[in-house]
């Protein structure tokens, strides 16, 4: 009885550990998959060619992606600062300032926009902020403007729970002996508060990043996708994400190949991002 | 206790999860009941891939043909047209749908049976003066030596291209209707688009939205999908973009939607293929505004 | 000066926070007063056959349904027993970490990288065609980091003292995980599902390419199917009809913020048992 239950026993955390193995195992075969599909492009077109080149022109087999990293970097990072100050701003005002009661209303609501899928982001923003960038600013509308503000609405969410959170976890003894020493509310909450959670916020933004460069079906409705490097913010621009959905399905031979290494770059700059957030929070633990 | 009743309630979570899929692959089972008891009634099921453009025509063919032959069952997946033409020559699918006409190598393992002709209607915004473009001076836009409305005779606006993604079935037709391929030192045919002066759409109905919203653009989209409320067709050669004008063969910018049969072609896609062309089939071509080709 | 500053700065915040909403209100308003009228018991009750003149949603409803549900049969196993492993067996070191990296990985793969693999390994190299089966299993791995973190969390907000008794009570450490512990993390568990279930409903470029765009209800698990956000998408992009496409934007709005508000309302419960519970 005793032998059978120590069996039990090890058959149950084996199993166990095959369930937490298959975790490993979807991401190596994720990153094995891609990388092999995308690598003979790599071979023929020449790495440095390809993220260097400015032309992208499958009938001629002219493949050169600066154009979509620049859209893809531009693009996250207007977001992050636009996103996430706005952001930055609400979880002050949740965390620290607003009436206990007001908080607790507008935080469900701001949850609400991480709740709409991102097809009725690219919709709104086609129907509604384009023409709205065009008869404000001019220009075609459909530009990295446009991306940007769509992809600052849908990092929000985001940002703001998790910058609230590193707020919150301040220890109430910080504020008071800021208080106490005579600074108002409003500087300590600047000079005090916001230092003492820099690396929750800072990890904060570079998530946010990560769901910015990765958005796709909100972003090839309102982007304009012309495969040229923007001059002004007005300009359309084609991300990464939209260039391998705008041409996944009907591509095949070198093109297809060309439309998964362009998923490889994005894979690095996605492992980049997750460096970028295991430093942020390394380096908030040692400074503490 | 209570321990308990929480492990039942995790067990009933995974119970209904289960059950969701249960119910989900049951809920459209077709009664065989209508199907009819006569020798020759038709049973089974057959798959109809390609052309994204087509697939809302076809579809709609199919489900009237489901209506008719309660025992036959017709998937049909939009996922390109090369797609489906290679589907349906190596067998995978029994019909495929085409956009466009098929290269010797297709036609080679393949029949293609033209289902219907789609225009394709170049459309400026509303506001435009411009009206009337040869397929010259349309090639001119789009390769970019045009660039101002005012050179036509309209406004002094900017002029805007709005261009389909590489690969589209309606852009290969546009663009070797209007002259803007042509061969390269490697043999492949090559779009002069200018790309970086074009907004790239990817889809019709992207275009349309477009174009409607801004005074400068200038995009073509196919004519089943035209909504003369939204935008203006021009004329091209002076002829109106019009299912007579397509038919008779003066409008010049026109593509034929294909159904493909293969290796794996049977009874249920052979009976399919003569209702798409029957009187009746040709019939739901007219009211999705496509060219009926009987 | 300094007050000055001060109000400054409080004005600023509170113009993000109006922002924020501001921005919600539009988006809501502009799609459900567009949306709202379409949506009606037939809209929902009858099939999408627009060659018959029928523009309904219900086999896109239970095709949604069979994905979310067939996702889930899959990940939360898988999830909630790795979960274990990695909070109650597991020792700290190498092997953890290595795991714990991957979980985060997978977390932060856009949706797209997730559609291209989907669609080269389980519906090509697998040979499961565009089906209901190749899109469960690429959207198992998809919410797999979000079970299998709400899981951990779950199970470490578990007192030490509900395992200690049990082992003191002589039962073994797999008997105290399924009797003791694992119950009493169920409404943490169960929030992730919820939340899994909302992230897979939204989902459009994984869905794509995987389950393919058939307007049907699947008969098997090898059979294409179309999820409400697949038809919005196709619907947007063939302008198929803008009316249907707002009803549905507005069906999916609801049900994904009704999942998550289900989920943040047992996550609240959990909490409260923990506290003020534990004094009863």
């Amino acid at each position: 009885m005793k032998r059978m239950k120590k069996a039990l026993e090890r058959v149950a955390e084996t199993g166990f550990f095959l369930c937490a193995a298959a975790a490993v195992l979807a991401l190596a075969l994720i990153v094995v998959f891609l990388v092999a599909k995308g690598v003979p492009a790599a071979s023929k077109i020449g790495l440095w060619p390809f993220i260097s080149g400015t032309v992208w022109q499958p009938s001629a087999e002219k493949f050169g992606i600066a154009p979509m990293i620049a859209a893809s970097l531009l693009s996250t990072l207007g977001a992050a600062v636009a996103g996430g100050l706005i952001g930055l701003a609400c979880a002050l005002l949740l965390a620290e300032v607003a009436p206990r009661a007001l908080a607790g209303m507008m935080r469900p609501l701001i949850h609400l926009l991480a709740g709409i899928p991102s097809v009725v982001y690219g919709f709104f923003g086609l129907m509604a902020v384009v023409p709205l960038i065009t008869q404000w600013f001019g220009g075609t509308g459909n530009s990295l403007l446009a991306v940007i503000v769509i992809l600052s609405a849908m990092i929000l969410p985001t940002m703001v729970s998790l910058a609230e959170t590193a707020l919150r976890a301040v220890p109430a003894a910080y504020r008071e002996g800021s208080l106490a020493l005579g600074a108002t509310k409003m500087q300590t909450m600047l000079r005090v508060t916001l230092p003492a959670a820099k690396s929750g916020v800072l990890n904060a933004f570079v998530l946010s990043t990560g769901r910015a460069i990765g958005e796709t079906m909100a972003v090839i409705l309102v982007a304009g996708n012309r495969a040229a490097l923007p001059s002004s913010i007005l300009d359309p621009v084609r991300p990464l994400t939209a260039n391998i959905a705008l041409e996944l399905s009907y591509a095949s031979g070198l093109h297809e190949e060309a439309l998964y290494l362009t998923g490889v770059v994005l894979l690095l700059f996605i492992v980049g991002i997750n460096i970028a957030s295991h430093l942020a929070l390394r380096g908030g633990k040692g400074g503490r | 206790m209570r321990k308990k009743s929480m492990l039942r309630m995790l067990a009933l979570a995974a119970a209904a999860a289960l059950l969701m899929t249960g119910c989900a692959c049951g809920g459209e089972t077709r009664a065989p009941e209508g199907a009819p008891e006569g020798a020759g009634a038709l049973s089974g099921e057959i798959m109809v891939t390609g052309s994204t453009s087509a697939e809302p025509l076809v579809a709609a063919l199919a489900d009237l043909f489901m209506e008719e032959h309660a025992g036959v069952s017709i998937a049909v997946q939009g996922n390109g047209s090369s797609a489906g033409i290679r589907a349906a020559a190596d067998g995978s699918a029994q019909l495929g749908m085409s956009s466009r006409e098929l290269n010797e190598e297709e036609k080679a393992r393949t029949t293609a049976h033209t289902l219907c002709m789609d225009g394709i209607a170049v459309i400026v915004n509303k506001e435009n003066a411009v009206t009337n473009l040869t397929k010259e001076q349309i090639s001119a836009i789009f390769k970019g030596e045009i660039v101002n409305w005012k050179e036509l005779g309209g406004a002094d606006e900017e002029i805007l291209l709005i261009s389909r993604e590489a690969g589209s079935g309606t852009r290969d037709a546009f663009e070797e209707s209007c002259g803007l391929t042509e061969k390269n030192e490697a043999g492949n045919t090559v779009s002069l688009t200018d790309e970086s002066r074009a907004l790239i759409a990817d889809s019709t109905n992207a275009v349309s939205t477009t174009v409607s919203g801004k005074p400068g653009a200038i995009g073509y989209v196919s004519l089943g999908s035209y909504d003369g409320n939204l935008v203006t067709a021009v004329d091209v050669d002076g002829v109106a973009c019009t299912q007579e004008n397509i038919l008779s063969g003066a409008y010049a910018l026109a593509r034929p939607f294909l159904l493909v049969a293969g290796s794996a072609s049977e009874e249920i896609s052979e009976a399919f293929l003569q209702f798409a062309l029957s009187e009746e089939g040709q019939a739901v071509v007219r009211e999705h505004k496509y060219i009926a080709v009987k | 000066m300094r007050k000055i500053l001060d109000a400054l700065g409080y004005i600023l915040l509170w113009l993000c926070g109006a922002l924020s909403i501001a921005f919600l209100a539009v988006i809501l308003i502009y799609v459900l007063s567009r949306g709202i009228p379409g949506v009606n018991w037939q809209f929902l009750s009858t099939v999408y056959k627009p060659g018959l003149g029928l523009t309904g949603i219900r086999q896109i409803i239970w095709g949604t349904l069979g994905i979310a549900g067939l996702t889930l049969a899959i990940a939360v196993p898988v999830g909630v027993f790795a979960a274990i492993y990695m909070a109650e067996y597991a020792k700290r070191g190498r092997v953890l970490t290595a795991i714990r990296f991957c979980v985060e990985s997978l977390a932060g793969i856009p949706s797209i990288l997730y559609g291209l693999f989907g669609y080269t390994f389980f519906v090509m190299q697998c040979a499961f065609g565009f089906s209901l089966l190749s899109s469960a299993l690429t959207l198992a791995i998809m919410v797999l980091p979000v079970i299998i973190r709400a899981t951990e969390e779950a199970l470490f907000t578990v007192p030490v003292s509900y395992r200690e008794g049990s082992l003191a009570l002589g039962a073994g450490k797999l008997t105290t995980l399924m009797r003791v512990v694992l119950p009493s993390a169920v409404p943490g568990i169960l929030s992730a599902i919820i939340l899994s279930m909302g992230r897979v409903m939204g989902e459009t470029a994984a869905v794509y390419y995987t389950a393919g765009t058939m307007a049907k209800a699947p008969q098997t698990v090898f059979s294409s199917t179309r999820s409400l956000a697949v038809h919005l998408y196709l619907l947007v992009k063939e302008g198929l009809g803008a009316g249907e496409a707002f009803a549905t934007a507005t069906v999916l709005i609801v049900i994904i913020v009704g999942l998550n508000a289900l989920a943040s309302w047992i996550a609240r419960r959990m909490s409260q048992r923990f506290t003020g519970g534990a004094k009863t």
